[in-house]
C-alpha cells in the first residue's frame, strides 16, 4: 500500500502501551500522541549490523549478520574459552548491553533451532542441549521456521499453529497441501537435512585468545599479552605439526572499534622469538584509545613443518637458509614485499632488460654464462641522459661531450658496441621516442680526469641529421 | 767480538719479540685479537699499512667516492672486489637509496650477481636499521648501506652490531662526504685516474685509482696509486708513492 506509512520497530516503553511493528502509523499514534517518530533508514541499518557481526568475532571467527536484525555465530569449539555455552552466551549478551543493545540469544545444533528460539522463545537467552530439538521446539508457534508470511496464514487456516503439531504428519501430505518449502525448513531445524553456512567465513585452523580483566592502554601491555598468546599458539602448531605463514593480532577497544596487525613470513614457522620479533615492529601502530578488552591472534595461514633437529647442546643446530629467510621476513614485514629483492640475469643485450628482480629466497637460478669480453658499468642511469657530444668521424668515439653543464675532454675509448632493438619483442625499449625502434653503438670513454662513462648513439650514422647521443652508465 | 755480536742478535731478537708482544696486547686492547678474521687485499704495500695485514671482518668500513655525487662507480668498484673474496659462499645485503646498481657489472669483477639481495629504502634511517639487522644475522657475509651522512651515533650502533656476529659492514658515500667522527674501523677515499694504455693499443687499457686510508684504528693514514681489481677483485699496486708526505701533513692536522 503506497503512501502508507507503517511501523517497522518499536521499542520495549511503546510496545508495553501495545503499538506493534506493521502497524499503520495513524493507529500509533491514536494510541500515543506523544509519540518519538523516527524514519527507517534500512541501508545504515543493514550497514550497522554488519559492523556488528565483525565486532562480534573475538567470540567466533565464524560470524555473519543473519537478515535484518540477527546475529549469527559458529561457536563450534569456542565455547570451552567461555566455560560454558551458557558462559558465552552471557558474555555476548552483556557485551552488547555495554554497547547499548539490546539482544536474545540462543544456541542450538541447527541454525534453524537457534533462529527459532532466538526469536520465538520465551526469555531473552536459550540453550538446546544436544539431542533435545524436538521439545525445544515443539511449542514454538509455525512462524518461527522461517516460512513466508502466506505459509504461515495456511498452515494456521488448517489448525496447524505449533511446531509440534507437524511432527506426526506424514511427509506427502505436507507436501502436497504446503509444497516443499514446509517440511524442508522443518527437516532443517531438526537437523535431519543440511543447511550448508556459506555466508560465513572459512573459519581459521589456529587462533588463541585473551580477555583483558582490566582494559589495557599501554604498549607493553599489550606486549605482555602478545607473547602470551604467541606461546600459546605456537605450542598448539607443534602439536599439530604445522608452521605459520600468516598471523594477525586484532585488538578489540571498549567503545567497539578493533585494531589489527599482521605479520608474515616467507616459509612457515613456530619460532616464538622470530614471529615475536615480526610483531615488536608492528605494536606501536596500536591505538588503543580508551582502553582494549579482548586481544585475539589468529593463524590465517599455515603449512606442514616438520620438527627441527635439536644439537648436542640443546640449540637448535645452525641454519643459514633458515637465518637467511629469518632476516627477510624482517625487512619485508616492516619494508614491504616490494623493497627486497635478488638480480638474476636475463637473456638480453639491452641493459635496460639484462637484469630482473625475483623473490630474495627464490631458488637460485643456473649462472648464465657471462660474455667476460662485455664490458658493463657498475651503475645504470634508469633512463639513459641525452648528452651534447662532438663526435665528427662517423662510427667513431666522440672527441668531447657535454654532460649536466660540465664538459668532459674524451682522452681514450673503447668501441663501438652495436647493440640491436629486439626486433622480436613489440614493446621493445630502444626507441628513444623515434617510432621505430632504434639500435645502439656503445663506447667506454675516459675523460681527463680519469672518470669513465658508458655512452651510446641512438641509431646509425646519418650524414643528413645530427646524431644524438646519451649517457647510460659509470664504471669503476 | 763474536760474543758480544751474538749478544747484540739476542737484545734485538728479544727487543723485537717484546715488541711483537705490546703490538698483540695493543690489538686486543683495540678489540681485534689474534683470532679476528682478516681479509687480505692481495697487494703487499697495502696489506702492510693495515696493522692487520688485511681489512679486519668484524667492523665497520667507510669507503667514499672521490668525485661529484651520484657520478663515477669507482668506490664501488672498489668494494665489489673486496666482496668477491669476503665468504664467496654467503650472500651480501645491499642497501641502496635508488636502484641503479647493475649486476652485470658486478660480475665482471667476480661479485656473483646471484650473492647479492638488493634492498631499496627511500629513507636512510630505514637503511640504517636493515644494515643493523642484517650485520646481526650470522647469514650474510657483509651489508653494504649507501649512506650520505653518517652520525657518530649511527657508526657506533652499526660497528657494535658487525662486532657482534662477524657481518662485515660497509658504508658506501657515493659523494665526498662530511668528516664526521666516526666508529669505523677504517676510512677510505677512491678516485679514478687516468688508465694507463697497454701496449700501444688504443683504448682505455687498465683502469687506475688513488685509493687513500684517510682513517685506521691503530695504524697510519696512507694513499696509493693501484690499478683497478682485475675479473677476480684484486688490485695491485703499480707505483711506489705510498705515505706521500703531503697526506701526512693533512692526517696531523684533522
Amino acid at each position: 500500500m503506497s503512501g502508507r506509512r507503517v511501523v517497522t520497530a518499536v521499542n520495549a516503553t511503546a510496545a508495553i502501551e501495545g503499538i506493534v511493528p506493521g502497524m499503520g502509523l495513524a493507529d500509533a499514534r491514536a494510541l500515543d500522541p506523544a509519540l518519538l517518530v523516527e524514519e527507517a533508514d534500512f541501508i545504515a541499518d543493514a550497514a550497522a549490523l554488519a559492523k556488528l557481526s565483525a565486532w562480534c568475532d573475538r567470540f567466533s571467527p565464524s560470524v555473519t549478520s543473519c537478515g535484518a536484525d540477527g546475529i549469527l555465530l559458529d561457536i563450534t569449539g569456542c565455547a570451552h574459552l567461555f566455560g560454558d555455552e551458557a558462559g558465552l552466551a552471557r558474555q555476548v549478551r552483556a557485551r552488547l548491553a555495554r554497547q547499548g543493545i539490546e539482544a536474545r540469544a540462543a544456541i542450538a545444533d541447527t541454525l534453524g533451532a537457534a533462529w527459532a528460539l532466538s526469536r520465538f522463545g520465551s526469555g531473552v537467552a536459550a540453550t538446546v542441549p544436544r539431542g533435545e530439538l524436538w521439545p525445544a521446539l515443539s511449542d514454538l508457534p509455525v512462524a518461527a521456521l522461517r516460512l513466508e508470511p502466506e505459509l504461515v496464514a495456511l498452515l494456521e487456516r488448517l489448525g496447524l499453529a505449533r511446531i509440534g503439531e507437524l511432527y506426526p504428519l506424514p511427509r506427502a501430505a505436507l507436501a502436497a497441501r504446503c509444497g516443499d518449502g514446509v517440511a524442508l525448513r522443518l527437516d532443517q531445524a531438526l537437523g535431519r537435512a543440511a543447511e550448508p553456512l556459506s555466508p560465513l567465513p572459512p573459519k581459521p585452523l589456529l587462533w588463541s585468545r585473551r580477555s583483558c580483566p582490566e582494559p589495557i592502554l599501554t604498549a607493553e601491555a599489550i606486549a605482555t599479552a602478545l607473547r602470551e598468546l604467541l606461546q600459546h599458539l605456537t605450542r598448539r602448531l607443534g602439536e599439530e605439526g604445522l608452521g605459520a605463514r600468516r598471523l594477525s593480532l586484532a585488538a578489540y577497544r571498549i567503545d567497539g572499534r578493533i585494531e589489527r596487525i599482521a605479520i608474515g613470513t616467507a616459509f612457515p614457522s613456530r619460532d616464538t622469538r622470530h614471529l615475536w620479533r615480526l610483531f615488536e615492529e608492528k605494536i606501536e601502530q596500536i591505538d588503543p584509545g580508551l582502553g582494549i578488552e579482548d586481544l585475539v591472534l589468529t593463524a590465517e595461514s599455515v603449512e606442514k613443518l616438520a620438527a627441527a633437529q635439536l644439537g648436542l647442546d640443546g640449540e637448535t643446530a645452525r641454519n643459514d637458509s633458515a637465518d637467511l629467510a629469518a632476516l627477510v621476513d624482517r625487512l619485508v614485514n616492516r619494508l614491504g614485499m616490494r623493497a627486497l629483492a635478488r638480480p638474476v640475469l636475463r637473456e638480453s643485450h639491452i641493459p635496460e632488460r639484462a637484469v630482473r628482480f625475483v623473490a630474495p629466497l627464490a631458488e637460485p637460478q643456473t649462472p648464465t654464462r657471462w660474455n667476460a669480453l662485455q664490458l658493463r658499468p657498475v651503475r645504470l642511469l634508469p633512463w639513459p641522459e641525452p648528452i651534447e657530444a662532438t663526435a665528427p668521424i662517423p662510427d667513431d668515439p666522440p672527441l668531447l661531450f657535454r654532460w649536466r653543464q660540465r664538459a668532459h675532454r674524451v682522452r681514450h675509448a673503447d668501441g663501438p658496441e652495436r647493440i640491436a632493438p629486439e626486433w622480436w619483442r613489440r614493446d621493445s625499449p630502444i626507441g628513444s621516442g623515434a617510432s621505430a625502434p632504434e639500435s645502439r653503438d656503445y663506447y667506454r670513454v675516459e675523460d681527463e680526469e680519469g672518470q669513465r662513462f658508458w655512452l651510446y648513439r641512438a641509431g646509425l650514422y646519418r650524414p643528413d641529421s645530427a646524431p644524438r647521443w646519451f649517457l647510460h652508465g659509470f664504471f669503476g | 767480538m763474536e760474543q758480544i755480536k751474538n749478544m747484540g742478535e739476542a737484545a734485538d731478537t728479544a727487543r723485537q719479540e717484546r715488541l711483537a708482544d705490546l703490538r698483540r696486547y695493543l690489538a686486543e686492547a683495540e678489540g681485534f685479537g689474534q683470532a679476528a678474521a682478516v681479509l687480505p687485499f692481495g697487494a703487499p704495500a697495502i696489506d702492510a699499512a693495515l696493522p692487520w695485514q688485511g681489512l679486519p671482518l668484524a667492523g665497520l668500513h667507510e669507503i667514499e667516492n672521490a668525485g661529484p655525487a651520484e657520478e663515477g662507480g669507482a668506490a664501488e668498484t672498489f668494494l665489489a672486489g673486496i666482496l668477491a673474496r669476503l665468504a664467496p659462499a654467503r650472500p651480501v645485503l645491499w642497501c641502496l637509496r635508488r636502484a641503479d646498481l647493475h649486476a652485470p657489472g658486478l660480475a665482471l669483477i667476480g661479485l656473483e650477481p646471484r650473492r647479492l639481495v638488493l634492498l631499496r629504502a627511500s629513507h636512510e634511517r630505514d637503511i640504517l636499521w636493515a644494515m643493523e639487522e642484517g650485520l646481526r644475522s650470522r647469514a650474510l657475509a657483509a651489508v653494504v648501506g649507501e649512506i650520505e651522512a653518517l652520525s657518530t651515533a649511527a657508526s657506533r650502533r652499526l660497528q657494535l652490531a658487525a662486532e657482534s656476529a662477524g657481518v662485515t659492514g660497509f658504508v658506501l658515500h657515493r659523494s665526498a662526504g662530511s668528516a664526521a667522527a666516526s666508529a669505523a674501523v677504517t676510512r677510505w677515499r677512491v678516485a679514478a685516474l687516468p688508465s694507463v694504455p697497454v701496449a700501444r693499443e688504443p683504448g682505455i687499457g687498465r683502469p687506475r685509482w688513488r685509493v687513500e686510508l684517510l682513517r685506521c684504528r691503530g695504524g697510519m693514514p696512507a694513499a696509493w696509486d693501484v690499478e683497478a681489481c682485475d675479473a677476480t677483485g684484486i688490485v695491485a699496486v703499480s707505483a711506489a708513492l705510498a705515505d706521500r708526505p703531503a697526506l701526512r701533513q693533512i692526517s696531523a692536522a684533522g
